[in-house]
């Protein structure tokens, strides 16, 4: 940060504007009329925070920001000048650990970045200095050196190719460590270079750093020797990014464009924003009690003691003269000084050591997930992944569920079912067998047999093998790349089992793709005849049924995005015919076609929807000479555009793909993901809404929630789509009396159902589905009218009575939208988002809890998550198994924290009563500081990492137990007062109880007696007998580490007491303790005093235990009874989702 | 706070990724299969249910009530007799020493207190002097003392520790040992038993100081300076005396072992009590023989050296004659807790039992259609 602040200071103007200029090779170039070399930052990476001579001061500035620090630093700072009870060393030992324990871990975290840092920037490069090739290293490279890269290796910046060996003037790159893509992308050298570099003089003009991966806008200014110049421009394909890593390219030139901190990698890892928890939220709530709990006892404390010391002879007895200095101070000044005495005096009752049990548990706490093998998944050869530690227990506090279609609930593994020319059905053979059974009904289908014209057929053959951006994975020049891509071949193999032996069959070859659907179709036309054969150096190959070879030019690719939903090629044939090839989903291409060819193709296209398959159509046009160069010309020329040029170039792809006609339509099959209805219906159980938000079409997703029981037959669909508002009026209207009808027959009419019970219970209940398209709820969300909040609140209203919402033709920032509108609701819940592609990131970031799903769409949505799964069915361990016990794990361990310290101070706090308000502490500072560090801490932190309430296994089949602890139910005020009073009459009882047994101190056979430290030991040792006790009955799950922890405790404590009793420490001033414990246990009237509090503290608890617990046992079995005589099997989904012959349509509304 | 070590691991992970997929490293991402890491650690699972906690309310009953019995009765039969010695009554016969108490008196003031016994004190009986009202657990107080000094250490006799202001130098500016507010406010009352025979002949009944103090107190923690056995005067020659002793600390007693800082009387006082109103052992009648009991019933005097003002801050002073069980001095407390505990657990048994009993049977009957 500072680093950049103080480049904005140096750049000067060159920062200031929108774009920077390089000089290649750092050569100036004849029409620049002054060559002043620009300042860039280096490119040393630095992703570390300190260094060895700030280290101390900041990171102490760092950690004593925190509120809790700094309150103790306050404490101390106040125990250290005003003369207080206890010695600074009670609470400074205490705080002195935790910040050491912090700055230990950060700085050797901060230690491995630099390692990182420092293997980063001695990374060896080569750099061209005048035509010579010089060894350097990473960190060297400025801004406009040309720079060489070998095979294999990873690039030390941001870089334009210049050139490559490859003949084309290609080259490929991986890009796994940045983005997950494992697949080999094709970069491009920029056109027309020169051969020789050492002559070359250009610049380039491009942005500014910006963090995304996937946007680059640039311009080259090539100056000839004839003082000629070219421009170029620059996109993503000629920018090779730092981290990616050179394949199948033996070496390449390329210029430095953006360096170190400015790369995109180093930009893409500044940090995410913080997610809180509920618990944290609940922990400050408590705090502020405790506050106040503090406050008000110091404050009787004071008060009391000036009463009490302004009768006679109270104040300074002739025994206990105080010094002069203490008779000359201000008496507002010593009442003051004495709230804060009795304020240091009581601050135990807000721990130190629980933000460090807390931060300990949710670290170590979080490992349990990454170890999970249960979460191991053997396709991708990974585990679940933990980005975040803070958010354990949140997983178990989830309300509302987010899901994202494509490749979450689906596999996104596509397959090609059949295809639609001309309206004439053609269907995959291979797949017939499985069809046995499918009962045809609407028309066209009938004429199976027949074929469309041989003509047709092949052009659009011709549009499936030509209109997309599929690579062909090529054997490799050596051995080693041939071994990689055996590889890679197996792996689509494993993930497409039908077509296996189809793929051998093909010579080994694979294809790789961005979008799995494009490979689906060129696998599809091979099946027909029509092989892709490879692009290269622009020129498509495709093999004909004749087995002849037909070579197309690749004029251009105008690309695909989520906006238009299509995407072109314009190829020119070897005939020089030019022809643009489109496919696209209906929506978008059916409005650019004729309408007669639509009707055609429409009911096939919504069949196939019907059943879940992916639909594209694909239309194609012919453009003559003309109409080609002024498309060309205005393509150039957006695509020369510095500013604004994404929206250019999609203004001129509009007017481009008009007027196309329709050939045909494709239907791809997305799988289900394993599990996938398991997991959904486990969530619902478990009281979870579960909302899938889509982009695909509304009849695919709806089938979609069909097969993943989201739907049930029974279920009545409530349709918000643009289909259900047309009707003449105005849509606003329509809307609004919609939503007035639904409101009403979902939340009105609904039987008052508890809040929270949906499904499962309810069985003779009316259950709602909801159904929304994105049109519509931006109708909803930004009105044109005034009655915004009303159409909201209505629409919350409906989803909520609705037992799934389904809300399709979502945009990315759609999503995020709803997840923002859920969560600020009323109530505020917890949602959680799940999502696998980038079009997710936004509303994985907006959720309280986001999870990535290590799918085939690369890894931006693992790297912006919480937590990261290799598959959807794992969520339900997550938020079952995990999730709960965290949340039961984290809430006991707040609640008994302040539990344990409040029975700790409460009879410090009585025995101001009997010293004379004199702030006497009623136990020893060693134990004072050592109760929360040793004593009762690791007890605790065990348990908070290893109870299990209920076993793993049962929490897993009963989805309802987690309703058990939804809305934050371990820590309301309901349990907190519980644990609050339990706090308190303990308290009353260790003090009061010890008070009568001292009311005769001769305790000991030998008339000897007791004095007040033996008093405050006999307190202490009930105190830590009782809390630990207290949480060994809590404890459910009794490991060897638990019996080691909670017994080792104690008997440290015992061991401890007679250590720190047994010697005359040379280096204290008072030998308060010397054999007072010894003493006490020689004491058999000590021993019956303590064994009868410790059991009586404990019998309220025992007691309510035992009373409590013929209710939950029985809850327990219950459903396990009930969920395995449930009719519903859940076997049924492993169906593929074609079996499924339901009618939706009829249960729908409208 | 793993997302800060987030950043390194993927700064790393930078270069292996780069190395290209080797089979190795796929290896080692899998989950190690042990029982700890899978959550799976074998355990002990206890339910609490009725019927086990049943069985333990009843032991605990069955165990306490007798206990307590035990208990009540072992601290019926102690013998305890108190008397207030205080004179604030115009009645009692200590009233002019307390009236006419003043620091500078050099004539101690005597009283002596009638009293009779209605039973014998069969075995040892031990003597205390209790105060009311008297705050030794102030906080000002407590601290002020200087542990080392009591231990001998010969630097902190010259050189006393803050903490015993303002008892820390004499008016002669030469420091003071022991010093602190505890020593110096030492209780001085001498009290000294006579025995009235019924023939009015009065018999001194012998009071044994020693033995009063914790063994380890006496032994280890306190310390004449130079070692228990040098001579002791000239160990505190460059020491004033406590301000409110009428006598430097090595004239405590004559007897060498009981001298200084390791006088027995001392030692006990230095034992700050825990509750304002406390008692101290001062003394114990130790038993002549079986036969006759230490002390018969009969009439008595309590003969007081009145040195200890309490007066100024409406303290009380006490003497208390007690014997004493294994269990300690008389405590009724203890005895009833328990009877108490015991009975309320046994209670809870029954009512327990029957409702276990009743919702036994009926869970029972939902069981049967499962």
């Amino acid at each position: 940060m500072l680093r950049r602040g103080l480049n904005r200071l140096c750049g000067g103007d060159e920062k200031r504007v929108d774009s920077r200029t390089i000089y290649v090779g750092h050569r100036p170039c004849p029409p620049t009329e002054a060559f002043i070399p620009p300042k860039f930052c280096d490119n040393r990476i630095v992703s570390s925070k300190y260094t060895v001579w700030n280290f101390l001061p900041k990171n102490l500035f760092e950690q004593f920001r925190r509120i809790a620090n700094f309150y103790f630093l306050i404490i101390f700072l106040v125990q250290v000048i005003v003369d207080t009870p206890t010695s600074p060393v009670t609470s400074g030992l205490p705080l002195f650990f935790v910040i050491t324990v912090t700055a230990i871990k950060q700085g050797y975290e901060d230690w491995l970045r630099h390692k990182a840092d420092k293997e980063v920037n001695k990374y060896p490069a080569i750099r061209l200095e005048n035509g010579q090739r010089a060894r350097t290293y990473s960190e060297n490279i400025k801004v406009g050196d040309v720079v060489e890269v070998v095979e294999d290796e990873t690039f030390p910046c941001d870089l334009i190719l210049l050139q490559s060996s490859r003949d084309d003037g290609t080259c490929f790159v991986t890009t796994a460590s940045l983005d997950g893509e494992s697949n080999h992308k094709t970069h491009y050298t920029v056109p027309d270079m020169e051969k020789d570099l050492e002559s070359l003089s250009a610049t380039i003009e491009c942005e500014q750093p910006q963090p995304d991966l996937y946007k680059f806008v640039g311009r080259m200014h090539i100056y000839k020797h004839d003082q000629e110049t070219f421009v170029r421009s620059l996109g993503p394909e000629n920018l090779l990014l730092k981290g990616a890593t050179l394949k199948n390219t033996k070496k390449i030139y390329a210029v430095a464009l953006y360096t170190g901190m400015e790369t995109k990698m180093a930009l893409n890892y500044q940090g995410k924003s913080q997610k809180r928890s509920a618990v944290e939220k609940s922990i400050n709530g408590f705090l502020l009690v405790y506050l106040s709990i503090l406050v008000s006892k110091a404050l009787v404390c004071t008060s009391l003691k000036y009463w009490w010391q302004s009768r006679e002879g109270q104040d300074e007895p002739w025994y206990n003269q105080k010094t002069q200095k203490e008779r000359d101070t201000y008496k507002f000044l010593k009442m003051f000084t004495d709230f804060l005495s009795f304020m240091v005096l009581f601050n135990f009752i807000i721990p130190v050591s629980m933000y460090v049990t807390v931060e300990m548990q949710k670290f170590l706490g979080s490992f349990f997930i990454t170890w999970d093998k249960d979460f191991f998944d053997p396709e991708i050869e990974e585990g679940a992944l933990v980005n975040t530690s803070d958010l354990n227990e949140e997983l178990g506090q989830v309300e509302y569920v987010f899901t994202d279609k494509t490749g979450t609930l689906t596999q996104n593994n596509m397959e090609f079912i059949e295809c639609c020319i001309d309206g004439f059905q053609y269907k995959n053979r291979d797949s017939c067998s499985e069809l046995d059974g499918f009962c045809v009904t609407d028309g066209p289908i009938s004429k199976l047999q027949e074929k469309a014209g041989r003509e047709k057929e092949e052009l659009f053959l011709r549009a499936l093998c030509l209109c997309h951006t599929v690579q062909v994975k090529e054997p490799g020049p050596d051995e080693r790349t041939e071994l990689d891509q055996v590889d890679q071949v197996d792996g689509l193999d494993q993930v497409d089992g039908l077509h296996r032996p189809l793929a051998q069959a093909q010579e080994e070859r694979g294809f790789i793709a961005s979008s799995p659907d494009e490979v689906a179709l060129v696998k599809g036309a091979m099946k027909y005849g029509f092989t892709f054969l490879g692009l290269e150096s622009k020129t498509m190959k495709i093999k004909n049924r004749q087995n002849d070879i037909e070579s197309y030019d690749l004029l251009h690719v105008l690309n695909f995005d989520p906006v238009r939903r299509r995407m072109s090629v314009i190829v020119r044939s070897r005939t020089g015919e030019t022809m643009l090839f489109c496919k696209g989903a209906d929506s978008s291409i059916f409005p650019r076609v004729k309408q007669e060819e639509v009707d055609r193709i429409r009911t096939h296209v919504e069949r196939n929807a019907t059943e879940g398959y992916r639909t594209l159509c694909v239309a194609y046009k012919r453009l003559s000479p003309e109409e080609f160069a002024e498309a060309e010309e205005r393509l150039q020329e957006a695509r020369l555009a510095l500013q604004d040029r994404d929206e250019k170039l999609t203004a001129v792809y509009n007017q481009v793909e008009t007027d196309m006609s329709l050939i045909g339509a494709t239907a791809v099959e997305d799988r289900l993901q394993e599990e996938a209805a398991e997991t959904m219906e486990a969530l619902q159980g478990a009281g979870m809404k579960v909302w899938v938000l889509t982009g695909d079409k509304m009849e695919t997703a709806k089938s979609t929630c069909y097969a993943c029981r989201l739907f049930q037959r029974g279920t009545e669909l409530l349709e918000l789509t643009v289909r259900t508002l047309e009707g003449g009026r105005r849509r606003e209207e329509r809307l609004y009396e919609l939503l007035q009808d639904y409101h009403k027959k979902a939340v009105q009419d609904a039987p008052p159902a508890k809040p929270g019970v949906t499904r499962s219970w309810a069985t003779a209940q009316q259950e709602y589905g909801f159904i929304i398209d994105g049109a519509t709820l931006s109708l909803v969300l930004n009105p044109a009218d005034a009655n915004s909040s009303r159409y909201k609140s209505l629409f919350l209203q409906i989803c909520q009575n609705c037992c799934a919402v389904l809300c399709c033709r979502m945009a990315p920032l759609q999503k995020a939208q709803i997840v923002r509108m859920v969560k600020n609701c009323k109530g505020s819940p917890i949602t959680l988002s799940i999502g696998d592609g980038a079009n997710d990131v936004s509303m994985i970031l907006e959720a309280h809890v986001g999870i990535g799903i290590k799918g085939k769409e690369g890894r931006q949505a693992v790297r912006n998550s919480d937590y990261a799964l290799p598959k959807l069915k794992h969520l339900k361990k997550l938020l079952l198994a995990h999730g709960h016990l965290y949340y039961v794990r984290i809430a006991h361990l707040v609640q008994y924290f302040f539990y344990k310290n409040l029975c700790f101070i409460l009879p410090q706090f009585l025995y101001q009563f009997f010293c004379g308000y004199s702030q006497q502490p009623l136990y020893d500072a060693a134990y004072l500081t050592m109760y929360n560090i040793c004593f009762t801490s690791m007890p605790i932190l065990a348990y908070s990492l290893l109870e299990q309430h209920i076993c793993i296994e049962v929490l897993m089949d009963n989805a309802i137990l987690y309703r058990d602890i939804a809305k934050n139910a371990n820590l309301r005020w309901g349990p907190f007062l519980y644990w609050t009073v339990l706090g308190v009459f303990q308290g009353l009882m260790f003090f009061f109880g010890v008070r009568f047994l001292f009311s005769n101190p001769a305790l000991q056979d030998n008339g000897q007696v007791f004095g007040n430290w033996s008093y405050g030991t006999t307190v202490f040792t009930i105190l830590v007998f009782t809390v630990t006790l207290k949480l060994a009955l809590d404890t459910r799950h009794w490991t060897w580490i638990n019996h080691f922890v909670i017994w080792g405790s104690l008997c440290f404590y015992v061991f401890f007491s007679f250590f720190w009793g047994g010697i005359i420490w040379p280096f204290l001033r008072q030998q308060r303790l010397y054999f007072v414990f010894a003493n006490m246990l020689s004491s058999v009237s000590a021993w019956l005093t303590i064994i009868l509090l410790i059991l009586l503290s404990l019998l309220p608890d025992i007691l309510l235990m035992v009373f409590r617990k013929p209710k939950t046992h029985v809850r327990q079995k219950k459903p396990r009874l009930t969920s395995a005589g449930a009719p519903k099997s859940p076997r049924a989904s492993a169906r593929p989702l074609l079996m499924r012959t339901f009618s939706d349509e009829s249960n729908t509304v409208c | 706070m793993m997302a800060s070590s987030y950043n390194a691991k993927e700064e790393d992970g930078h270069h292996s990724g780069a190395s290209g997929p080797g089979g190795a490293a796929a290896k080692s991402k899998k989950p190690d299969n042990t029982a700890f890491k899978q959550q799976r650690l074998p355990a002990w699972q206890p339910i609490l249910t009725a019927g086990t906690v049943l069985p333990a309310f009843f032991v605990i009953g069955l165990i306490f009530i007798p206990i307590g019995i035990g208990l009540y009765v072992t601290s019926n039969n102690i013998k305890e007799f108190e008397i207030d010695y205080t004179g604030i009554d115009m009645s009692s016969p200590c009233f002019n020493c307390s009236q006419n108490f003043s620091w500078n008196s050099t004539k101690p003031c005597k009283c002596s207190l009638p009293f009779s016994l209605d039973q014998p004190f069969e075995s040892n009986v031990f003597v205390y002097y209790g105060l009311s009202n008297f705050y030794q657990n102030h906080r000002r107080y407590v601290k002020s003392r200087d542990d080392s000094q009591l231990n001998g250490d010969l630097f902190s006799l010259t050189h006393p520790s803050k903490e015993c202001e303002p008892y820390r130098t004499g008016s002669d500016n030469k420091p003071i040992a022991p010093c602190g507010a505890i020593a110096n406010s030492m209780f001085n009352d001498t009290l000294e038993l006579y025995y009235i025979d019924p023939n009015e002949t009065r018999t001194l009944i012998p009071l044994v100081k020693k033995g009063i103090a914790w063994w380890t107190d006496k032994h280890v923690k306190f310390r004449n300076p130079g070692g228990n056995n040098s001579n002791l005067t000239a160990s505190f020659q460059g020491n004033s005396k406590p301000v409110n002793w009428n006598k430097p600390a090595y004239e405590l007693d004559a007897d060498p072992e009981n001298n200084g800082f390791i006088n027995e009387d001392f030692i006990v006082w230095m034992r700050t009590a825990a509750l304002p109103t406390f008692r101290k052992l001062y003394r114990i009648i130790q038993r002549k023989n079986n036969m006759t009991p230490t002390l018969p019933r009969g009439n008595y005097t309590l003969e007081v050296t009145y040195n200890y003002p309490v007066r100024s801050f409406e303290g009380r002073k006490r003497m208390i004659l007690s014997t004493i069980s294994w269990m300690g001095g008389k405590n009724p407390f203890l005895g009833i807790a328990y009877i108490t505990v015991g009975s309320v657990c046994f209670f809870l048994g029954v009512v327990l039992l029957i409702i276990h009993h009743k919702y036994g049977n009926r869970s029972n009957n939902s069981d049967i259609p499962n």
